[in-house]
């Protein structure tokens, strides 16, 4: 038992040598991985965490939209809102499909959600007020995700990449609700459009804190990126989207809530002011408005449910035996029939 | 923005049926009765969405979320068909009845307007008012009246997969384990005394029926108790025996949980009147 | 309900997870399922419905497949060689090898 084992590792390490030679030739050719391919075991963690979090996100996302559903203010407002919901959730299981792939069972990705060892956007720990906010999150933060989302496309881990090719395709109507519910209301009453302007204020900074930390201090980015798992940096993913929001802020008649926003001739692109990074930390860390309110319903719902999810396992169970018994006795009866 | 997908898999669109937009359009106008029998079915089907809204991010399961959101939304288009139509009548907008209409002024049953309760007991609303709605939009589809027959060849499709959701789920609760066989029951229990009120027929349901306009209620019974009973048999279940409870027959007697689903669906409407969204 | 959330279990003592099951969609008639996806059901009728809802929520398809995770084989990434090498190499299997026929009509 223990001489042979000894002996076995040199060679499971020329075959890890070779997994790793195979890996780099894909990564290096921009082709992708796939599930059952070697690859190195900080890149399964890496990418676990990554599609499990944006998992969580889309799920936990649910939350402050679903706060909307039964006071939308028309019932075309509340199917848009209902169907983008049920899109959120959609997503959520395409993402825990491709992380699953990765080995770990989604409900141990659950786990460690409902736990805290998971992390998720912290966009979701802001509470969503007032109607406009549904227009500010489809329009800033489902605009800022799809920024992120759409070079996540070509993520060098297929599963992944092809979850997001879905989730941008359905996504595109998100952002696009969220900017006529404020279009709406910036041409509606003086007080909807002060709501509108509100919901703005309140959510422009934590979207552009959804890209994460400054280059500089981004620890991950430099690995994701030579894996082809992030394409571009979080800096120039921030900068691109604020260059779209500008426009589109005018289109609507609303102002940034930033002072030192303005375009810079030389470099081509709007410069804009510092972020509160203490708030992301904060709020990322478990100390934000609604951090302990989502994580509640997420795991009340999940408790609550059991004995349902339990009562399904069992019925299958019960079916499956009992369609094994009828087998056996139909087997018997034909036997009895032929006279063996 | 563009996705250089040759997935087959994902091709996405947005298929062709009624909308409430083109019944809006359409420049049918209903008779005044007409339009308060579409109330009826539209109160239903509003006040049950507002309902099964409420699951969105708590069911069992994710997957459960999705498929409670799916029914929501089949229900939601129902009663902006409805309401849509119903409004011809009034020079009214689906929203201007969903938003601007008092408690008394709902004609919805006092099922739909019950609690969800546990899983077990929203499963069990889904299950009477599925089979309830599925066969009156079967008879529907025959009407004299082209709008409601359209919008019942629409609505027809759908129930039938809500009730083919709550029968599925009758039988996994029913025969499951001990605990939801008895959440199951209680939830049957709970709402049977509300079941005879679909079915009660009224001057209004009368005369529209004789013209070939409205399904008369009382029709639909025998075939949604046999049919129900055939089920909860399969679910190892009992089928409550329980009197109807008193009072409700849509002229403006409602449920206490009227008022608190209005409060919520209508508060935000009516602090700005004429705002549009 | 007192549920420990950091279980997997019911109340009842057994497993509360349901398994995992491949979802393939045909988007249109004449074409093929194509692998969608993945999702969980405690068995294949639920399978299918989820199915549905997840997987064709915007008209994606006319048919639905689904099969469980664990009963799909596959062949071994790492011994690619050995499964793939044989079909390279064959260019006589496919019409372009066929030069000289180049200008002779309906061959």
């Amino acid at each position: 038992m223990t001489a042979p084992d000894r002996l076995a590792e040199p060679a499971a390490s020329e075959e890890e040598r070779a997994g790793q030679d195979h890996f780099d030739r894909i990564i290096a050719e921009d082709s992708r991985i796939e599930p059952r391919d070697w690859m190195p075991a900080a890149y399964r963690k890496t990418l676990t965490r990554q599609v499990s979090q944006h998992a969580h996100s889309e799920i936990i996302g649910m939350q402050p939209e679903a706060n909307w559903i039964t006071r939308a203010p028309s019932l075309k407002r509340k199917s848009i809102l209902m169907a983008k919901v049920q899109d959120e959730a959609g997503h959520g299981l395409y993402l825990y499909s491709a992380a699953e792939t990765l080995g770990t069972p989604r409900h141990e990705l659950n786990q460690q959600l409902l736990e805290g060892r998971a992390k998720y956007s912290s966009i979701f720990n802001y509470p969503a007020r007032t109607w406009a906010d549904m227009g500010a999150i489809g329009w800033l933060v489902d605009g800022a995700a799809i920024c992120n989302q759409v070079p996540l496309c070509r993520a060098s881990y297929g599963p992944y990449g092809r979850a997001m090719v879905r989730i941008c395709k359905e996504e595109s109507f998100h952002q696009r609700q969220g900017w006529e519910i404020l279009y709406e209301l910036s041409h509606g009453t003086p007080e909807q459009k002060q709501m509108a302007q509100d919901a703005v204020n309140r959510f422009y900074g934590p979207a552009l804190q959804m890209f994460g930390p400054p280059d500089g201090d981004s620890p991950h980015s430099q690995q994701s990126m030579a894996w082809n798992i992030k394409r571009f940096s979080n800096d120039e993913l921030r900068q691109r989207f604020v260059d779209m929001m500008v426009p589109q802020a005018e289109a609507l008649g609303l102002t940034l809530p930033d002072p030192d926003l303005k375009w810079n001739e030389e470099r081509g692109h709007y410069d804009y002011g510092a972020l509160d990074w203490n708030e992301f930390k904060t709020v990322l860390s478990g100390a934000g408005p609604c951090n302990v309110q989502r994580m509640q319903r997420r795991r009340q719902a999940h408790a609550e449910g059991a004995w349902v999810r339990e009562a399904a396992v069992a019925y299958a169970a019960k079916m499956a035996e009992r369609a094994a018994e009828q087998t056996e006795q139909t087997e018997r009866t034909d036997r009895q029939l032929i006279g063996a | 923005m563009s996705f250089a997908s040759h997935d087959s898999a994902t091709k996405i669109s947005a298929g062709s049926a009624i909308s409430a937009e083109e019944i809006a359009a359409s420049g049918a106008t209903a008779e005044p009765d007409v339009a308060t029998y579409a109330l009826y079915l539209g109160d239903d089907a509003l006040m049950l969405a507002q309902r099964l809204g409420w699951w969105i991010a708590r069911a069992p399961e994710l997957e459960e979320d999705i498929a409670l959101s799916n029914i929501a939304l089949d229900q939601l288009g129902h009663a902006r068909f409805l309401l849509t139509y119903a409004g011809t009548a009034w020079g009214k907008t689906e929203d201007d009845l969903a938003y601007f209409r008092d408690e008394e002024e709902f004609r919805s049953c006092r099922l739909v307007e019950q609690e969800n309760g546990d899983f077990g007991q929203t499963i069990a609303r889904q299950l009477i008012f599925s089979y309830y709605q599925h066969e009156l939009f079967r008879r529907l589809v025959d009407s004299n009246d082209a709008t409601l027959s359209a919008i019942a060849d629409k609505a027809l499709k759908e129930v039938q997969y809500h009730q083919d959701h709550a029968a599925q789920w009758v039988l996994r609760l029913g025969i499951g384990t001990p605990e939801s066989h008895e959440r199951m029951q209680k939830g049957l229990y709970y709402l049977w005394p509300y079941v005879d009120e679909l079915f009660h027929d009224d001057d209004l349901t009368r005369d529209l029926s004789e013209r070939g306009i409205a399904v008369l209620p009382s029709s639909l019974r025998a075939d949604f108790d046999r049919r129900i009973a055939e089920l909860l048999a399969e679910a190892e279940l009992e089928v409550p025996d329980l009197p109807g409870a008193w009072g409700g027959d849509r002229s403006g007697e409602f449920s206490e949980h009227r008022g608190h689903i209005l409060a919520e669906m209508q508060v935000l409407a009516r602090q700005h009147p004429g705002a549009t969204w | 309900m007192t549920t420990d959330i950091t279980s997997t279990e019911g109340t009842t003592g057994t497993t509360t997870e349901w398994p995992l099951w491949e979802v393939f969609v045909r988007s249109s008639r004449g074409l093929s399922h194509v692998h969608a996806g993945s999702l969980h059901a405690p068995d294949a009728t639920m399978a299918l419905r989820n199915a549905r809802d997840l997987y064709t929520r915007r008209n994606e398809g006319t048919s639905v497949w689904v099969v469980p995770s664990a009963v799909i084989a596959s062949s071994d990434p790492d011994s690619k060689g050995g499964y793939f090498e044989s079909a390279q190499g064959k260019a006589y299997r496919h019409a372009t090898y066929y030069t000289k026929s180049e200008g002779v009509k309906h061959l």
